[in-house]
């Protein structure tokens, strides 16, 4: 990301090519992510092939390695993801794991780190890759992680438990976040599946078709290379990038509820005519777009300061704050103005409901 | 290019502003609150100050060159307005709507006046009657009359919440020119303050807002010359002439409401500062680090606030900037009035009960700025007709439909 000291005007024009980009990729979150929400996992192998048409990782790799070299955009990856979320919130998620790891490789990685692992995220076939921040305690907190990491002779043996990380059971790459002895917070590279590591899938109120797991780590030894940069980990950078990524999966989803509840109230008679003609439905859906456009204006600041370079930081924690509050509320309206119907599986707002229920405490994932 | 910070120019402007809310109103802020309807000559020297900011600067940026056809940005009159009402009312509400020489009848004739209408009354101290004591939010239903009468108009009516009613020279009146008609006879009148038949009868006494007086003025076969109408006096006879001629009267909230909205945000931006600063002497400060979950009730809720407070005003700079760029923005005007006047009002209540006896006391400022905020929702527009009126436009409703 660069550093711009030009005087930049109070814009919310895209550029053409964000312009272009969203076309194809709302299309493809319609004909692609939508149709397939309930599907599951039958689905999703099949789904995640079809992402890499996208180049969603291909685009911020550098052309030395393979890749496009289009310089990394925080705005554009927000713009992505609010789009795949429009289809579906879990799919999304799963859709940009990958590029997570990627951009974090991009950021923090050595050049050697970047050569060994980011040209094969250019190739034709999906490469299912994930991070993995945290840790299964009711009040986590993502500045103090229990997994620890210790120095040996042949590296650095891994110690505790992650949970909630997106593709867990499949990914062929896992950025471990934890805290290196005496050190400070680390970032490991885990390929494959070392000994000691231990994959389960989890089952959750949401979010099912991501395929969240609990990594286990009992004593793994991991090579002095896995260990990401040659300078300390940057945690509160790589927390900030997440929550601006999840507040733009909370903005698509959301979207989505609001485009529904539209459409459906609108036809949806009671009384002798719309329900929309009532002012105490039309004011929740009213509510809805305002609160719904305050989180992409939010979300949109995050991302544009950290794209110009500048600390970003409490712009980031305040979007996430305001987003898990406001999306779990679009959330739960979305499902009250389709009655009984929005509680049948038939309609999706059920779906959107439990997947939007995560987004207040779902941290380093989806990094922008 | 997707930028949400202010342009340097209008970020000075702000910083500057603030300054002058800080060292130029403040200190009067409980004087003119406890002397409700007296003058607050102190102004005299901000809008001095005001004015020849206006004048040494266009208030407009602009993109260095449109790039291949896409349209040159503006960052112009609107975006500055906003920015500078949120600085003044983070100063004093009371005191920015008392600040002399300008008022929102200007606005109106400068939007509509003729040249000679602008070029006689566009300076002048104009104040804006629309309310009647039957007529709030539904101003389509005034009753106010207008009668032409030789070279003259006669009005007669009662308006209600005149801003600046007594202090102005010049009133721009709404009147009816026939009430079958509805909406489309409604026509706005420029009266000159002492024409006879036209007088002040009451001042409000309010919760807040008190350096703003808040006049009744009654017009009594009041006559005014016939050049004195605002726009045209034909009224238009079919359904779509009748709905552009109201239109165009409404549209000029379009205008409004993002300023007013800006003031919300002064008077929230008030209270939390103020609070944050009460809260630091007792050991509450804020890190931005920690979840809300993990942190105490009371740091948690002013991360709440402090989201809702930024949320609220990129809405207001949204609907500015659409402004300025000639996009239609009623829907957003009226979102950011929505979104701002509840958001302004939530948190100076909150403020106030989080500082507790210190935020209840007069020692502070926190009870001012809770008592202004309610205010803030419900002039130019209140809560619940600005949800109506993104209600039927995200839903594409007609008001006969959704009422």
């Amino acid at each position: 990301m660069t550093t711009t000291a030009q005087n930049l005007l109070f814009d919310l024009t895209l550029t053409d090519d964000q312009r272009m980009t969203r076309d194809t990729i709302a299309r493809f979150a319609a004909a692609e992510i939508r149709p397939q929400a309930r599907v599951g996992d039958t689905a999703a192998t099949d789904f995640y092939q079809k992402t890499v048409d996208l180049g969603l990782t291909l685009m911020p790799i550098p052309e030395a390695l393979g890749g496009a070299g289009v310089e990394r955009s925080a705005v554009s990856n927000v713009l992505n993801a609010v789009d795949l979320a429009h289809g579906d919130l879990a799919m999304a998620l799963g859709a940009i794991s990958p590029l997570a790891f990627v951009n974090t490789v991009l950021d923090q990685g050595t050049q050697s780190q970047q050569e060994k692992y980011l040209p094969r995220f250019c190739a034709e076939e999906f490469v299912p890759a994930t991070t993995a921040l945290m840790e299964p305690r009711a009040t986590f907190e993502p500045t103090q992680l229990t997994t620890t990491a210790t120095r040996n002779d042949n590296g650095f043996v891994l110690n505790g438990v992650k949970t909630m990380v997106p593709l867990g059971l499949d990914a062929e790459l896992v950025l471990v976040i934890a805290v290196l002895d005496g050190e400070g917070p680390a970032a490991f590279i885990i390929e494959d599946t070392p000994n000691g590591m231990q994959r389960t899938l989890e089952s959750h109120m949401g979010l099912e078709t991501v395929q969240l797991a609990t990594l286990a780590f009992d004593k793994v030894q991991l090579g002095e290379d896995t260990l990401l940069g040659d300078s300390g980990f940057d945690l509160q950078r790589f927390i900030d990038l997440s929550r601006i990524g999840i507040c733009a999966l909370a903005v698509g989803c959301c979207q989505a509820v609001l485009d529904y509840v539209k459409e459906y109230c609108n036809e949806r008679i009671a009384f002798g005519e719309p329900i929309t003609n009532r002012q105490s439905v039309a004011f929740m859906i009213a509510d809805i777009a305002i609160e719904l456009e305050s989180m992409r204006l939010m979300t949109w600041r995050g991302a544009s300061l950290a794209e110009q370079g500048q600390d970003f930081h409490q712009q980031a924690y305040l979007a996430k704050v305001f987003c898990a509050e406001h999306a779990m509320k679009i959330g739960t309206d979305g499902v009250q103005l389709l009655g009984g119907h929005g509680f049948c599986c038939e309609h999706p707002v059920e779906l959107w409901y439990r997947n939007l229920r995560a987004i207040s405490f779902l941290e380093g994932v989806a990094s922008a | 290019m997707i930028n949400l910070e202010l342009a340097a120019q209008h970020q000075e402007t702000y910083d500057n502003l603030m300054q002058v809310a800080e060292h130029m109103m403040r200190p009067y802020s409980r004087k003119y609150d406890k002397e409700e309807h007296s003058y607050p000559r102190e102004m005299e020297e901000v809008a001095k100050l005001l004015a020849g900011n206006r004048d040494s600067r266009a208030g407009q940026e602009k993109s260095d060159k449109a790039q291949d056809g896409a349209p040159q940005i503006k960052n112009g009159a609107n975006l500055m307005a906003v920015t500078a009402y949120e600085a003044l009312c983070w100063g004093d509400a009371g005191l920015m709507l008392a600040m002399p020489g300008r008022g929102l009848g200007n606005a109106a004739i400068s939007a509509v006046g003729t040249p000679e209408q602008v070029a006689k009354y566009g300076s002048s101290y104009a104040a804006m009657c629309i309310t009647e004591p039957g007529t709030g939010s539904d101003s389509a239903n005034i009753s106010t009359t207008a009668v032409a009468d030789g070279d003259e108009w006669i009005l007669n009516g009662e308006k209600i919440f005149v801003t600046d009613g007594e202090r102005c020279d010049t009133l721009v009146v709404w009147a009816t020119l026939d009430k079958s008609l509805g909406k489309a006879a409604i026509k706005s009148f420029i009266v000159e303050k002492g024409t006879p038949g036209c007088e002040v009868t009451r001042l409000e006494h309010k919760m807040g807002i008190r350096a703003s007086d808040t006049a009744a003025i009654s017009f009594t076969d009041c006559r005014i010359p016939k050049a004195n109408i605002l726009g045209t006096a034909a009224v238009a006879t079919n359904a779509q002439e009748r709905k552009k001629a109201f239109g165009g009267v409404m549209q000029t909230f379009d205008n409004t409401r993002p300023p007013v909205a800006a003031m919300a945000i002064g008077v929230g931006r008030a209270a939390l500062d103020l609070t944050r600063q009460i809260l630091q002497k007792e050991g509450v400060e804020l890190d931005f680090d920690k979840k809300p979950g993990n942190v105490s009730a009371i740091e948690a809720e002013l991360y709440k606030m402090e989201a809702e407070w930024h949320a609220a005003r990129l809405l207001v700079r949204k609907a500015a900037w659409m402004a300025d760029n000639k996009q239609p923005n009623s829907l957003e005007a009226s979102m950011c009035k929505a979104k701002a006047g509840r958001t302004g009002n939530y948190i100076a209540l909150r403020c106030v009960e989080l500082c507790q006896s210190l935020g209840y006391s007069e020692h502070e400022l926190l009870e001012i700025f809770a008592r202004d905020s309610k205010i803030l929702d419900i002039f130019e527009g209140t809560q619940q007709i600005q949800q109506l009126i993104v209600a039927r436009r995200v839903l594409e409703k007609s008001s006969s439909e959704l009422k």
